[in-house]
């Protein structure tokens, strides 16, 4: 058995038969032509040609792997439309006088350089598709068609490398897995491949591919793990392996599209957190029903000047239009304590966690606080937004915040710029002040959300950043699910909603506990989502 | 003439598709439309030209847009620009 390793791209276990595409693209030399002007036709001829078949290939695309996916084929269309491409080949041929299909490969190297000098790994990948649509011409001048047959037998296809277009006709019954020794992660062979759900590795090296055609081969797509002519052990534990995955993402995805109701019928919102805009590939996926965490702090961190009411309102609004309609939670700036931003220069404290951060920063600084508000009400009428207010400890806190909110409103309606009317605010339950108090504050907001890593925090008095009281920080501690219960009642009896938005969410054995409780909405990551959907699903709310 | 600033919010930068669908969008309008960044500046209904600037996340781009639809170039830029990038 030899062993090999490369990135795994797409999950998954397969073993079978070896079979090898060679790169079947052999350079083309400079043949002299006596009319440039028929060349240039001829090169017309098959852009027209290249242009209908990516035209096919994109409605099959389309059907295979979505609209995402087929999207690629028509970026391909329209690099072969591109003006300074044409103008370099037409321009070969004239001044070179040479053949049409070695004006179109000196143009694709050209090209193709552009984007491998970058320096940065997605638009080096896009040299690929320069390349894929560059072959797809000269293999309609040269008569040797693009694409290939692994024949009728199942077996793990491996290449060098393998171009969009070759990968989006894989046809997943006879490819069993795909090995490369090149591409990355973020090509089209792994997001194909990832769609498609053939288990995929690339960039694999240490031996070479070719010398194993025939042989048996084992390939595990999320260690990357490659084995030739495998022994049983190994292959009864991957056999393994593969069950348990497909069987637990066979039992995920029957929740899929699925309301989130518990055993006994009482529903629950199941929204999922996020850092940014960039999470939402991932919430779309992940069937989340709203966005229960949205932290706006990613904006303000890692910059030395505070972000624009503009920068602000691109980033929400792009959120909240993608959500279409569903809830979308924004917590304004929470700062200070583990999150330091060098624009916002706060002197040194002695306890942060204490200090001055999140809504002390924003009553202190309210010309900061203004700006944020001004984009989420502006982001407000583009879908369901709602302002989620953290660290409040007391009743004067909120109607100091309602007030700037008034002013903020008014100053709209002023300028006559438009956003929702009623937008819902709620205040994060991560001390231990608010939780008591909550009778208190929930007549005057529309709902709560437990930050729960700061409740068990400023609750047991551990610090969650030393390492050194790991274990005295019991996130399951009674006094943490007290003040927990004590904030849903209070919730309902004001007829609010309550949400858990922290870590302990996610936290599967306390899940029956949060449903009896009568928590309304549970927000984790969007990879959990689809798992704690199932668990709602085994238990009682009563 | 008509001016606008935007920043990149998307984490891959103007990648490929939003790119091609941006050309597109900014062939639909007869003005000639440039996008500038960092003193490198590209005729936004050329795909490669446009890919070759290498914006990314948090690169803030300006939009030069000069004829006689500027005004609506402008605009459905503008919103082409919050809604994918």
């Amino acid at each position: 058995m030899t062993t090999t390793k490369g990135i795994g791209v797409s999950r998954g276990v397969a073993v079978g038969e070896l079979w090898f595409r060679a790169a079947k693209i052999t350079a083309i030399d400079p043949r002299a032509v006596a009319d440039p002007e028929a060349e240039v036709k001829r090169f017309q001829d098959a852009k027209a040609k290249a242009i209908a078949q990516l035209a096919i290939l994109y409605t099959q695309t389309e059907e295979k792997l979505g609209k995402e996916n087929s999207i690629l084929f028509q970026i391909h269309q329209m690099m072969l439309e591109d003006l300074d491409y044409n103008d370099s080949i037409v321009g070969i041929i004239r001044e070179d006088r040479v053949c049409a299909e070695y004006a179109v490969q000196e143009t694709a190297k050209k090209f193709a350089d552009l984007f491998e000098t970058m320096d940065d790994e997605y638009m080096r990948g896009r040299a690929a598709d320069v390349k894929d649509v560059s072959e797809r011409v000269v293999g309609i001048l040269t008569g040797n068609g693009s694409g290939f047959n692994t024949g009728e037998k199942p077996c793990v296809l491996a290449s060098d490398d393998l171009t969009p277009s070759e990968t989006a006709q894989i046809d997943p019954k006879t490819v069993l897995a795909i090995v490369t020794s090149g591409g990355s992660p973020t090509s089209h062979t792994a997001i194909f491949a990832r769609t498609m759900g053939i288990p995929a590795v690339v960039a694999v090296d240490g031996v070479s591919l070719q010398e194993y055609v025939g042989k048996t081969v084992a390939v595990d797509g999320s260690t990357g793990e490659i084995f030739i002519e495998p022994d049983a052990a190994v292959t009864k534990e991957l056999a393994r392996k593969e069950r348990e995955q497909r069987e637990l993402a066979e039992r995920l995805e029957r929740f899929r599209g699925k309301k989130t109701v518990t055993a006994d019928g009482r529903a629950v919102d199941l929204y999922a957190n996020i850092g940014g805009p960039q999470d939402m590939e991932a919430v779309l996926k992940s069937d989340a029903e709203g966005i229960g965490l949205f932290r706006s702090e990613f904006l303000f961190l890692k910059r030395s000047t505070l972000p624009t009411e503009e920068e602000q309102f691109q980033a929400y609004s792009s959120v909240v239009s993608k959500m279409n309609g569903k809830r979308v939670v924004i917590r304004t700036l929470d700062i200070g304590a583990d999150k330091q931003a060098e624009s916002f220069n706060l002197p040194k404290e002695e306890n942060p966690a204490m200090g001055m951060r999140a809504i002390r920063i924003c009553l202190t600084r309210p010309e900061i606080f203004k700006t944020q508000l001004r984009a989420l009400y502006r982001a407000s009428s583009f879908g369901n937004v709602a302002i989620l207010l953290p660290m409040i400890t007391s009743a004067e806190e909120i109607v100091q915040v309602k007030k700037i909110c008034a002013e903020v409103k008014e100053e709209l309606k002023r300028q006559e710029i438009s956003f929702h009317p009623d937008v819902e605010i709620g205040i994060m339950i991560e001390t231990p002040a608010a939780a008591v108090i909550s009778d208190d504050l929930a007549p005057l907001v529309d709902f709560f959300s437990v930050g729960t890593n700061d409740l068990t925090q400023y609750t047991l008095a551990v610090d969650r950043q030393n390492k050194t009281i790991a274990r005295f920080n019991n996130t399951h501690h009674k006094a943490v699910l007290r003040l927990l219960q004590t904030a849903a009642d209070n919730a309902h009896r004001a007829g609010i909603w309550i949400g858990i938005c922290g870590e302990l969410a996610a936290d599967e054995s306390l899940t029956e506990t949060f449903v009896k409780m009568g928590i309304d909405e549970l927000s984790v990551a969007p990879s959990s989502v689809l798992s704690l959907r199932a668990k709602i699903s085994e238990v009682c709310s009563v | 003439m008509q001016e606008f600033q935007y920043t990149i919010q998307d984490e891959n930068g103007i990648h490929a598709r939003p790119a091609g669908l941006l050309v597109r969008k900014a062939q639909s309008y007869q003005s000639s439309a440039t996008m500038i960044h960092e003193g490198k500046s590209a005729d936004m209904k050329r795909l490669f030209a446009l890919l070759g600037l290498n914006i990314k996340q948090g690169n803030t781009v300006t939009v030069q847009l000069s004829g006689e639809d500027e005004e609506a170039a402008a605009q459905g830029l503008k919103e082409f620009f919050g809604e994918n990038l």
